[in-house]
């Protein structure tokens, strides 16, 4: 990597951003929007491969000259409410939202491009708070922001900060995770506590007068995927528990591979904290949205090796096995309550909740 | 939360279960004869798909999940008049989350508020004067929807606000009561109830002396019953016992809540801010006598229906939903024409497939039941 100096061209074009909030200015194409962009931006994203400032990204990597490798691609948008929340903000969540979607398809993440669009009127210092937040993940990740593009829109047309990230990974030769391999017996895994993100998130805004310690468990999984593929080489598929939580990755799951899929209430990992803001607000916490949360299938004589090599990492200590794909009632989830009745875990219906991502 | 599990606990269900079993097979009841029993509330109706208490129960044992869900039974004129204040200008609309999805005949508060009306969800009507007391320039009504659970909370507020002298807040009272319900369910000619798990909350402010009619005219054993599983578990054992020895009687499963006579406090505050309607109407169950309140005319300024001329218009259900054989328990929620292919929780036709504490919907999430030739698997899946 080539380091980085104060020779980098994108440092001498704009200067210092004077002003306190944006305006419409800064979204005008001229010297105002070339400042923002390099002094809350450029400044901290840099890295090598956005110093050129051309229109686009030039960018190539030794993984990609592997015959059979493959490129994966992804994109996703990011409007959380509020900004800053317990455990992370916009810019944390919007680079490990985008990590998460290519990791969870066995690609090693490489590349991003976040595009901004900012609401007339927004702070400055939240901006760079928000940027600096985005290289920290970014950094956690092992990922560089390599181009991106903002807009300012008119106060009242979007909520402060909205941001786009797509990432571009690298698949490597003979690797292939996919929902449809999930077979008979196999066993489901996830990495840690359930809900957390959108329990705080509920909380955090405030309207419900609650007051908890509950921290979004925002987090990039890549190097938790690497860690599993490693012990586990024939893990079948991967899936992110967000918006719609937990129930709606194993629903996605069971459909594609034409198996049921059993969970056991009693294994599944909840917090105290949480369990009780569903209690109190009526929620499910299996359809509470997770930003670090994932869901695996591995065959069952690998599942203990997988579980291990979890464990030894931050983000999947509290992992732990939730159940198994069964050959009744292909496409079901069904969970077996602690008292041993059962019930269906249908996809999420509609949605009342504030946005959680 | 420790205070919840204790209630949830797998072994103590079991002994429950168990127990069941042995006074459901003293009682005669067979498959094809079963004991009919009804909760009247919709908040039990949650907890007995949540846990999956209904395919633990004996074959002899069916569960009718009562009318106690109150957006369920919302009108649709009703929704329709909720939209129109909400389209006022100047108006923010407040109302708890569930009623949002309610279809009414030009569409939903949801589809309202997608269209610009300012319709907002709080979990309190405090909340709803809150936002009156911070937008001062703006009129907050609060859509008071329930039965005797949410009514004291409405009454509590409207008495704030005329303390404070609060001017742009208004109650816009749909509120409901549960005595009339009953009661309508029970001189229904098609009712073949053995037993009802009486409303926890309601009970909590009423008391217990409201039902005793139930027992002295009809026959039929209530037991007032807590929402944890449990506590269901333990009402079923009660009402049994209760039929086994030929009683039939009010009794009180949830006494750690529900004093016997009722919370005085609430019961003030209802009789000083709210009087009976003629009669109120029902989704589902049509025009019941005396069976909703609406706001003295003392508190005229802080009443909706009033502050913005609502319509009040009746507007009659489709014709073919059959929410109200599914309500009085006449039919079962699969056994309904539309259920599932037309009615379902995307696109509810019928007011019982709105909110999750209504039966059809309820079937429909919980159970899997997508159709009827479906229903047979998810009895299996869920064995």
């Amino acid at each position: 990597m080539k380091d980085q100096t104060d020779t980098n061209p994108a440092r001498r074009r704009g200067g210092k951003l004077q002003v306190k909030t944006v305006t419409m200015a800064h979204g005008g194409g001229g010297k105002a929007m070339r400042d923002l962009i390099d002094d809350v931006f450029i400044s901290a994203f840099d890295n090598p491969e956005i110093g050129d400032m051309e229109d686009q990204a030039r960018l190539t990597s030794d993984l990609l000259l592997e015959p059979g490798a493959q490129l994966a691609f992804t994109t996703d948008s990011f409007v959380v409410s509020p900004i800053e929340f317990p455990g992370g903000d916009i810019g944390k969540i919007s680079v490990c939202g985008t990590v998460n979607d290519l990791a969870v398809g066995g690609a090693k993440p490489l590349w991003l491009s976040a595009a901004v669009i900012i609401e007339e009127g927004t702070e400055v210092e939240l901006l760079r708070k928000i940027a600096l937040s985005m290289r920290a993940a970014a950094d956690e990740a092992g990922v560089h922001i390599v181009t991106g593009d903002t807009k300012v829109v008119e106060r009242g047309s979007a909520d402060k900060i909205f941001i786009t990230t797509s990432g571009v990974g690298v698949i490597p030769p003979g690797r292939n995770l996919n929902a449809g391999r999930v077979q008979v017996g196999d066993v489901a895994i996830v990495n840690g506590v359930l809900g957390d993100h959108g329990a705080a998130i509920l909380t955090a805004r405030g309207d419900m007068a609650l007051s908890t310690e509950i921290q979004s468990d925002c987090a990039s999984l890549n190097g938790l995927m690497e860690a599993v593929i490693a012990a586990a080489p024939d893990v079948r598929c991967a899936r992110d528990a967000t918006r719609g939580g937990l129930a709606s990755a194993l629903n996605e799951i069971a459909e594609a591979a034409g198996v049921g899929i059993e969970v056991d209430e009693t294994d599944l990992p909840l917090r105290t904290e949480v369990k009780g803001v569903c209690e109190i607000l009526g929620l499910d916490p299996l359809y509470l949205a997770n930003e670090g949360t994932l869901v695996l299938f591995v065959p069952q004589d690998q599942a203990e090796a997988a579980l291990a090599a979890m464990r030894g990492l931050e983000v999947g200590k509290n992992a732990v096995a939730i159940g198994r794909a069964t050959p009744e009632n292909p496409g079901t989830v069904v969970m077996k309550t602690v008292f041993g009745g059962g019930r269906i875990i249908d996809m999420l219906v509609g949605e009342q909740l504030p946005r959680i991502c | 939360m420790k205070y919840a599990d204790e209630f949830r606990d797998p072994v103590l269900a079991k002994a429950l279960f168990a127990r069941i079993e042995e006074l459901a097979a003293k009682t005669g009841a067979t498959k094809k004869k079963p004991l009919n029993f009804m909760e009247v509330c919709g908040g039990h109706t949650h907890s007995i798909f949540r846990y999956g208490l209904e395919n633990l129960l004996p074959d002899c044992i069916d569960l009718i999940h009562g009318p106690g869900c109150p957006v369920c039974v919302l009108p649709m004129g009703i929704v329709d008049d909720c939209v129109e204040i909400a389209q006022n200008p100047n108006v923010i609309f407040t109302t708890y989350g569930d009623a949002m999805r309610v279809p009414g005949s030009k569409g939903s508060l949801l589809a309202a508020k997608s269209e610009g009306a300012d319709v907002r969800m709080v979990y309190s009507p405090l909340d709803a004067l809150e936002l009156a007391r911070r937008n001062p320039d703006e009129e907050v009504v609060f859509f008071g929807l329930g039965f005797e659970t949410t009514m004291p909370s409405s009454a509590f507020t409207i008495l704030e606000a005329e303390a404070e002298g609060i001017e742009n807040f208004s109650l816009f009272c749909n509120h409901i009561t549960i005595i009339p319900t009953i009661k309508a369910i029970l001189d229904s000619p098609d009712m073949r109830i053995d037993g009802f798990i009486g409303p926890g909350h309601v009970s909590m402010v009423i008391g217990q002396a409201p039902y005793e009619f139930i027992a002295e005219r009809y026959n039929r054993p209530l037991v007032v019953a807590g929402f944890e599983p449990l506590d269901i578990l333990q009402t079923i054992v009660m009402l049994l016992e209760q039929i086994i020895d030929g009683r039939a009687e009010i009794e009180n499963q949830y006494s750690r809540v529900v004093p016997d006579g009722g919370n005085d406090n609430a019961l003030g505050a209802l009789a000083k801010v709210f009087e009976l309607r003629e009669f109120f109407e029902w989704r589902g169950l049509g025009s019941l006598d005396h069976s909703g309140v609406r706001m003295r005319p003392e508190y005229a300024s802080f009443d909706a229906e009033i502050k913005y001329k609502t319509q009040n218009l009746k507007i009659a259900d489709p014709k073919s939903c059959q929410c109200g054989e599914v309500l009085k328990g006449v039919i079962k929620p699969w056994e309904c024409k539309l259920f599932g292919d037309v009615c379902n929780p995307e696109n509810p036709v019928g007011a019982l497939m709105v909110s999750s504490e209504g039966s059809c919907s309820a079937y429909y999430q919980y159970a899997g039941v997508r159709s009827k030739a479906l229903r047979v698997e998810a009895k299996i899946a869920a064995s």
